[in-house]
């Protein structure tokens, strides 16, 4: 569908070099690295805001490497939303419509039906500036949708969003990819957001791309530190929600886990390394989980130290030197770890 | 106790300015006040009858005026390319822009003297298309043009500026050629910029004395002859004094704060919109 091939741009001091890319249609494609990684530039010079110094970029077979942006029908929607302030939010989804030269009558009918999908109808004749961050994403959206683009290039557009708002925003921009099949090319550092979004995942570094595979091969199977970092350092497991109270028990791999969330069936957990309380006799608590595990690896970094215990699944823990030397902790040691129920991340 | 102090120090350093500024602001109001209230309304009213005043007074605003539409249809494309392209030279062709700022006007008189005259390059290739500057109304313009062009220029260029450049590039996917682009996006959200920087030109326009004393003293306007009003009110001082300079001169003001009020108040109002 969308093919790109040993694509460099040079932008001033940055520059991306040889990134080779292939989304199939109707796929939900994750573009993933940290700030400075280039996805942006990534994202824009497919929309063909940027001149290319060497490769193609391809969509639905044909070149467009030097196609001007406007015939490229590629929708972009960035992550603080980019209104156009001095026109209505109705003259905002207007605009793509109108520059296609579009009858009026169509206009209207595509509008209400845009509109009626992100729920922005009662919106429509107010102005952006006193709409709320997820309002404006929304109409950010409805405005790229609405002229049916081929695909629809997302950049970072959950993070400027508050949990609350962000969470549904996630929740929609599944349910549109769902009912529109549209292609989507969605450039995030949120490695939650990529789980829980993307069919498949490609993580960027330094203006290359590092590893593309599904959300589950960049978890499992990390192929550089750099990876890894991005997807261990967080404990990230699979698990099944098992009971169907408010606090409810994930079978994460065998050990099962305390947490409070609404989700059911397969989820993901996340954990972070300092919240994991280790110790050597089991602790009994009304807020948490203890498991029993035996370290399997302890990894110094300046005044913390990472403790790997496998229960199994291993799970990572963050001590300070000090209490790493009080409580005498050394690989073999069969240990306890605590984990409050309010630290775990089901998503 | 130390809190007490950095009380009065913070209190007495908010008096001393408030009376610095209250000493600006006399300094400003009261010569342009005192020249305004000299005549009384009837006075002001035969001096406005006099035609040499009214066509002096018609002449300085249609030329400034002109001066304006010229400085946008030509000066709001160079804000824009200053505003969005990075290239070499830039930086000294912004200093250039704001050259006749620096220089003395008489002195750009001469300048423009010696380009747009008959016998010199400008001049002549204009002259083959019938347009003369020497002591005529397009002299008046290009003067007023000259020296004021920088205020539209830097304004305008200020307005695009802050113009975030993925306004653009959003109109660009959702299909808008460059020309659309500009003129649904980038214009329309630069508008207030370029309106005071437009409202700025004119004022300086219609002032100036220097240049279009040098280039066109005298026009014919109207089947009669008629100087800008700076130069009208320094003729008539130079050549009867005081008493004749000073009826001119509040009618001259007036004329000019009426307008800039004015435009001020549509400014404002624009943006609360």
């Amino acid at each position: 569908m969308i093919k790109v091939s040993n694509l460099s741009v040079k932008l001033g001091d940055f520059s991306l070099q040889d990134v080779n890319l292939d989304v199939e249609s109707g796929q939900y494609f994750i573009v993933l690295g940290p700030t400075g990684a280039g996805k942006t530039v990534l994202l824009e010079t497919i929309a063909g805001l940027h001149p290319v110094v060497n490769g193609t970029v391809s969509v639905e077979g044909r070149d467009i490497t030097h196609l001007q942006p406007e015939r490229r029908a590629l929708g972009i929607v960035y992550q603080d939303h980019v209104l156009f302030p001095h026109l209505s939010v109705w003259e905002n989804v207007a605009f793509g419509l109108k520059s296609a030269r579009c009858p009026k009558q169509d206009i209207r009918a595509k509008i209400e039906k845009v509109a009626q999908l992100v729920n922005i109808d009662h919106l429509l004749q107010r102005k952006p500036h006193g709409l709320s961050g997820g309002e404006r994403q929304r109409v950010s959206l409805a405005r790229a949708l609405v002229t049916e683009p081929k695909v629809l290039l997302l950049d970072e557009p959950l993070s400027a969003l508050d949990p609350e708002a962000r969470e549904k925003m996630q929740r929609q921009l599944a349910d549109i990819h769902r009912r529109l099949n549209v292609t989507i090319i969605h450039v995030t550092h949120d490695f939650e957001e990529a789980l829980s979004l993307g069919d498949r995942v490609a993580v960027m570094n330094r203006g290359g791309v590092v590893q593309v595979g599904t959300p589950d091969d960049i978890m499992r199977r990390p192929n550089s530190e750099f990876v890894a970092g991005f997807a261990l350092s967080r404990n990230l497991f699979r698990g099944e929600v098992v009971g169907s109270e408010d606090n409810v028990v994930v079978n994460v791999g065998g050990a099962r886990i305390t947490a409070q969330t609404a989700s059911r069936g397969t989820v993901h957990v996340s954990i972070r390394p300092e919240d994991i309380f280790i110790s050597r006799e089991s602790v009994r608590s009304t807020a948490g989980d203890c498991l029993r595990g035996t370290i399997t690896d302890v990894v110094g970094k300046g005044s913390v130290i990472y403790v790997v215990v496998d229960v199994p699944p291993q799970f990572t823990c963050l001590v300070s030197r000090q209490s790493f030397g009080e409580l005498g902790l050394k690989t073999g040691m069969d240990v306890y770890i605590t984990i409050r129920t309010s630290a775990v991340h089901v998503f | 106790m130390s809190r007490v102090r950095s009380l009065v120090r913070y209190h007495s350093m908010g008096a001393i300015f408030a009376v610095l500024a209250l000493l600006l602001l006399v300094f400003i109001l009261v010569p342009v006040v005192k020249t305004v209230f000299s005549s009384s309304p009837g006075t002001l009213w035969d001096t406005l009858l006099d035609e040499s005043v009214y066509l002096s007074i018609l002449l300085t605003v249609l030329a400034g005026l002109l001066a304006t539409v010229i400085g946008l249809v030509m000066g709001v494309p160079l804000a824009y390319l200053l505003a969005r392209r990075q290239f070499r030279g830039k930086r000294v062709l912004e200093a250039l822009i704001d050259v006749p700022i620096v220089i003395p006007h008489s002195a750009a008189g001469i300048a423009l003297l010696f380009v747009f005259g008959r016998q010199f390059l400008l001049g002549k290739l204009f002259g083959h298309v019938g347009i003369t500057f020497l002591d005529s109304l397009a002299g008046v313009v290009i003067a007023m043009m000259f020296v004021s062009l920088p205020f539209l220029i830097d304004s305008s260029k200020d307005a695009f500026k802050a113009v975030d450049v993925r306004m653009e590039k959003v109109a660009r996917t959702l299909g808008a050629s460059p020309w659309q682009t500009f003129f649904r996006v980038s214009l329309p959200l630069a508008r207030k910029g370029i309106f005071s920087g437009s409202v700025m030109m004119w004022a300086r326009a219609m002032s100036e004395f220097g240049a279009v004393l040098i280039l066109a003293y005298h026009v014919p306007f109207f089947g009669d002859w008629a100087v800008v009003a700076p130069v009208l009110v320094n003729d008539r001082y130079a050549a009867y004094g005081l008493d004749y300079a000073l009826p001119v001169a509040s009618l001259v003001i007036l004329v000019s704060l009426v307008i800039f009020v004015a435009l001020r108040y549509i400014a404002l109002k624009g943006e609360k919109e």
